[in-house]
């Protein structure tokens, strides 16, 4: 079982409001991801839920459990830092076990089961070594082995990937993501990066300034955001915000259209501008077009789209992809 | 890129650094060459310096006339007693200034360091009194607790410098791994700082081996260390240089050897935490 609830936690610092009141629920088996931009809480509020900080008011129940004050140890969460933290003077075989040895299982238990994870997470070869002697994807392997031993009510992940490499960074996501698969247990994942929030999690909890944004799956954040914080955060490219007499006339303050919901033509169109850059990438090309009256509108289109730098293009909304803001910013 | 330094520059700078340390070295080799001088080639002027007749009789009469075993066991009781109670209250209190920092925590930390400006004198009678009521005088445990508390500040300073460089991420791992506040510090932050705390206890060490005042003001005969066995040869029928110097020879000998073979550990723990 892994379900946490949070409500009403709030956190202050001094005398700073790191995380507004907030109640969310997380259920058994879900992989949830906490997604926002640098200083959000998204990594506080992870820690409150390990432990790791105490919370200022408000109430956290893991399994119906009141763990509000239970200490980290206690709270049967495993938790995967984003330096791996890893003990430098154990091998990786004493690092998986750790846990496992503060727990007091017998040796052959013990034993048993870091071969296992091992097996699991590739690491077979490299249990006599030492972290130091370990590239950057098996010690993050390293540290989701010593948090899986312990078969935990949740997995937390504190930007686990943040530290490698590009390539390594997608097949660790995938490699995460079929460990939640093949496990089913409670997962929270946090990030700065929406591609990774939009490919692993089942639930997306968007945070800025230490509020909820928005929270749901990532189609339906996609769909339908609620406020323009989450219409630019969710999505890649950022979503296109357009004011002024063009919102007018679709009866909002402001409109936003995803760059993949730009028609691109070369004839005719809504919006016509010139190209500022064109990226050509194969699959996609992205056209960032000074439209006039508009300003800087960014397009997708399939495949390659022959244009270059200072070519006249036209662009066309798909009408009901159109999201349509009040003077606050919040979805109509 | 570092800058290359000519070679006429580095002779020359070698040349200085080898005069300055010859020249702090000077008063331990001229003892050591005293200690084996009779007593009149030792006030001989001018001064012999290696041309004279060698002579062991002086570590003969001093070992005749006291008990250097005695004062050495002492010695070594002293010094390792209070440096292993020093870090057992150190490293905890070192673990909190370095891993749960207060507001004040850096304040503690200088205040506690500025005991140490203080002279010891200013406080020598209070606390000869209350050994002499509790009955600590001129007892191995009276100066243990007295050199513990007297390089306490050093060592959680030391030990607080060496903890910061950790970083909390693996305590705090260690905490999520079900590790007890006991088993984090036993298991997770000791090993890892094994250098730190290696050097620590070699300096203090040193430290409590050299200390000289409160040996000296709070020892009779039972628990006199070798400074009280060095001092014992300044006496008032007049001074006897050869035997002082071998005296002290034999009191220094043993710290010099553990400091010349554990330098290199004693010039990191010296300078940690100053170039990263």
């Amino acid at each position: 079982m892994g379900q946490i609830i949070l409500q009403d936690v709030t956190k202050q610092f001094g005398t700073v409001e790191v995380i507004k009141p907030l109640d969310l629920d997380i259920q058994d088996g879900e992989f949830v991801v906490f997604v926002g931009p640098s200083g959000c809480g998204k990594s506080t509020l992870l820690r409150l839920i390990a432990g790791l900080e105490d919370v200022t008011s408000g109430t956290i129940l893991i399994d119906g459990q009141d763990a509000t004050l239970t200490p980290p140890a206690k709270r049967r969460l495993a938790m995967v830092f984003q330096s791996y933290a890893l003990y430098p003077h154990m091998s990786v075989a004493k690092n998986i076990a750790f846990p496992l040895r503060m727990a007091g299982l017998p040796r052959a238990e013990i034993d048993k089961k870091v071969k296992a994870a091992a097996a699991t997470l590739n690491l077979t070869d490299y249990l006599d070594r030492r972290p130091g002697q370990l590239s950057g994807g098996q010690r993050q392997r390293v540290a989701i082995g010593r948090a899986i031993v312990r078969e935990p009510a949740a997995f937390l992940f504190d930007e686990p990937l943040s530290n490698l490499d590009a390539a390594l960074r997608v097949n660790m996501r995938l490699e995460i993501s079929e460990l939640h698969n093949q496990l089913q247990t409670t997962m929270i994942y946090v990030t700065h990066d929406q591609v990774e929030a939009m490919t692993m999690a089942d639930k997306i909890v968007v945070l800025s300034a230490g509020r909820i944004e928005q929270v749901g799956s990532p189609l339906e954040l996609y769909r339908a955001p609620k406020n323009t914080f989450v219409a630019g955060f969710i999505g890649s490219p950022k979503m296109n915000f357009i004011d002024g007499r063009d919102a007018q006339e679709a009866g909002a303050a402001q409109i936003g259209i995803r760059p993949e919901h730009l028609r691109l033509s070369m004839e005719e169109g809504k919006w016509s501008g010139l190209v500022t850059v064109s990226e050509h990438l194969g699959s996609d090309t992205f056209l960032h077009v000074n439209v006039d009256g508009v300003g800087t509108l960014t397009a997708r289109s399939d495949g390659e789209f022959g244009v270059r730098h200072g070519d006249r293009v036209h662009l066309t909304p798909i009408e009901e992809r159109i999201h349509r803001f009040d003077a606050d910013g919040k979805a109509i | 890129m570092a800058r290359a330094i000519p070679t006429r520059q580095k002779i020359v700078m070698s040349v200085i650094a080898w005069a300055i340390a010859f020249l702090i070295f000077f008063p331990i080799l001229w003892t050591i060459l005293t200690s084996f001088k009779t007593e009149a080639e030792a006030v001989a002027t001018p001064p012999s310096f290696l041309f004279f007749d060698w002579t062991l009789e002086n570590y003969v009469t001093v070992q005749e006339r006291s008990n250097y075993f005695r004062h050495f066991m002492n010695s070594v009781i002293i010094s390792l007693g209070s440096t292993v109670a020093g870090l057992v209250i150190a490293i905890p209190a070192a673990w909190s200034m370095a891993f749960v920092p207060a507001k004040r925590t850096k304040d503690i930390l200088m205040w506690m360091l500025s005991t140490k400006m203080l002279p010891a004198v200013g406080v020598l009678i209070p606390i000869y009194l209350i050994f002499r009521d509790t009955g600590l005088l001129d007892t191995r445990l009276g100066l243990v607790i007295v050199l513990t508390m007297i390089n306490l500040p050093i060592i959680v300073w030391m030990l607080f410098t060496y903890f910061r460089e950790i970083p909390g991420d693996i305590l705090e791992a260690a905490r999520m791994d079900g590790a007890t506040l006991r088993s984090e510090i036993l298991y997770v932050l000791v090993p890892m700082a094994v250098p730190g705390i290696a050097s620590t206890l070699l300096l203090n060490i040193i430290l409590a081996w050299n200390e000289a005042f409160w040996t000296l003001n709070l020892t009779a005969a039972r628990s006199a260390p070798l400074t009280a066995f060095i001092a014992s040869y300044s006496s008032p029928e007049g001074l006897f240089y050869a035997k002082l110097s071998a005296a002290s020879t034999m009191a220094i000998a043993p710290i010099l050897i553990l400091g010349w073979f554990s330098q290199k550990q004693l010039v990191r723990g010296l300078t940690f935490g100053a170039v990263k």
